[in-house]
């Protein structure tokens, strides 16, 4: 399998990026990591005319921590994200999705911005970045903007980003030390794909649920607030039996996908229990 | 469309191309430069027959473009044996029997490569966790795992 012809490009600054996409619009593929774009490429799913790699712009790699925040350049691979003190310390729930991803080979050359930008139905960053009310620094050619996570995904791989724009940072306010975060997947074992993917975060008053996000992958065309759960929980005790009937929330208004790999009700199902699961985690 | 000149630097040697830019690394490695230890398995990135490190990170060569590679350092397989001697996670894999076939022992042995450097002392699940993009048809693991429990010992000897 050997991608379409492409004309490719190697820009080393994100402004020559930025001219390169405005230029050949949507003929043009932006490759960060490849690891989404390539087998895409390859099956011929994607036939782009122009590749633009960002790969080699450094401005765009790195975790660095400002007022309360953790600021993540999008060519950030899982790999760093998982093994990066800075993250483990601040954020683990980051560090602890990372780590859920494909492979060691994936998660060495796979990005985060990558990831965000294509936008997989089934793909794992979503969840955490959704759970995290995370912020998404875009450059396009009118300059910098930020969306919020929960306006960036669309539908299937359809996200806020348009054609002539650079997905640059993720920004994730750092959780105070009353507050838990987990990720609890269900693997499509073949591929490691998330059936299933649930991210919570949790902050406790004492036994009482003072706040909590839930951040859900692979069910729906596009991931999602669980905010029945949210809802249902927020200012509830933490008894197993609210959690359960808050978790009972998980799809609704939501029309989960159905493939060869887990029916339509089998995903509500996963949904409910996964989310279940997952809160009780973050609550213990 | 345009070829474009790459350089890079396999197993200590230098080299210099030029690459359709569409030309993945496995097929770079094995067609262009003659190193056909690394394998292309699946091609779907899923077997990890085709893994290699580039600058020090193992990747799935066959869902990388040779000219994502421009400027880097690779070490293959064949970058392993030193002056015929064998690395000691080859000759783990001679003395614990870590292949039947063969078709996915550089892969797997590029993996371990990677699992070494970063965790010297791996527990067993560290190491099946290390190894879990890489698929073997033959033999079932347990080998594998031996083999690589026996080059960590050797390597900390």
């Amino acid at each position: 399998m050997i991608p379409g012809s492409f004309e490719y490009f190697a820009p080393t600054a994100l402004d020559e990026a930025l001219s390169l996409l405005q230029e050949h619009g949507d003929d043009a593929k932006v490759l960060a990591g490849g690891h989404s774009l390539i087998p895409t490429m390859k099956l011929r799913l994607a036939e782009p005319a122009v590749i633009i790699d960002i790969g080699q712009i450094g401005s765009l790699r790195g975790i660095s921590e400002s007022d309360d925040k953790l600021v993540i350049g999008a060519l950030t691979t899982h790999h760093e994200l998982e093994s990066a003190d800075l993250v483990q310390q601040r954020v683990p729930l980051l560090a602890q999705t990372a780590s859920e991803i494909g492979d060691v080979q994936v998660r060495n050359k796979g990005t985060l911005g990558g990831s965000l930008a294509h936008a997989d139905p089934a793909a794992d960053w979503p969840a955490a970045i959704l759970a995290l009310d995370a912020d998404l620094q875009i450059a396009g050619p009118d300059g910098q903007r930020t969306v919020k996570a929960t306006n960036f995904f669309q539908g299937l791989y359809e996200t806020d980003l348009g054609e002539d724009e650079i997905l640059t940072a993720i920004h994730v306010s750092i959780p105070d030390a009353d507050t838990k975060g987990t990720y609890l997947k269900m693997h499509q074992v073949a591929s490691g794909f998330a059936l299933t993917g649930v991210a919570v975060v949790l902050t406790k008053a004492g036994d009482t649920c003072q706040s909590v996000a839930v951040g859900i992958t692979g069910v729906s065309d596009a991931p999602y607030r669980a905010s029945g759960v949210e809802s249902e929980l927020t200012g509830a005790a933490l008894t197993a039996g609210n959690i359960a009937a808050a978790a009972e929330k998980a799809v609704d208004g939501i029309t989960a996908l159905e493939d060869i790999h887990a029916s339509q009700a089998y995903r509500q199902n996963l949904a409910k229990v996964y989310t279940r699961r997952a809160i009780e985690a973050a609550a213990s | 469309m345009a070829k474009k000149v790459i350089h890079t630097t396999i197993n200590g040697e230098a080299h210099t191309h030029e690459v359709e830019p569409r030309m993945l690394l496995v097929h770079y490695i094995r067609d262009v430069v003659g190193l056909t230890g690394s394998h292309v398995g699946c091609e779907t990135s899923l077997c990890g027959a085709c893994t290699v490190t580039v600058n020090g990170q193992a990747v799935k060569s066959c869902t990388m473009l040779a000219v994502q590679a421009d400027g880097a350092e690779i070490t293959t397989i064949e970058g392993l044996a030193q002056n015929g001697d064998l690395h000691p996670i080859q000759e783990g894999f001679w003395e614990r029997h870590g292949l039947q076939c063969g078709f996915c022992t550089p892969g797997m042995i590029m993996a371990a490569h990677q699992l070494l450097a970063r965790n010297p002392n791996p527990t067993e699940d560290e190491i099946r966790h290390g190894l879990e993009g890489n698929l073997c048809r033959c033999t079932g693991y347990q080998h594998i795992v031996e083999a690589v429990q026996y080059a960590a010992e050797k390597m900390q000897g």
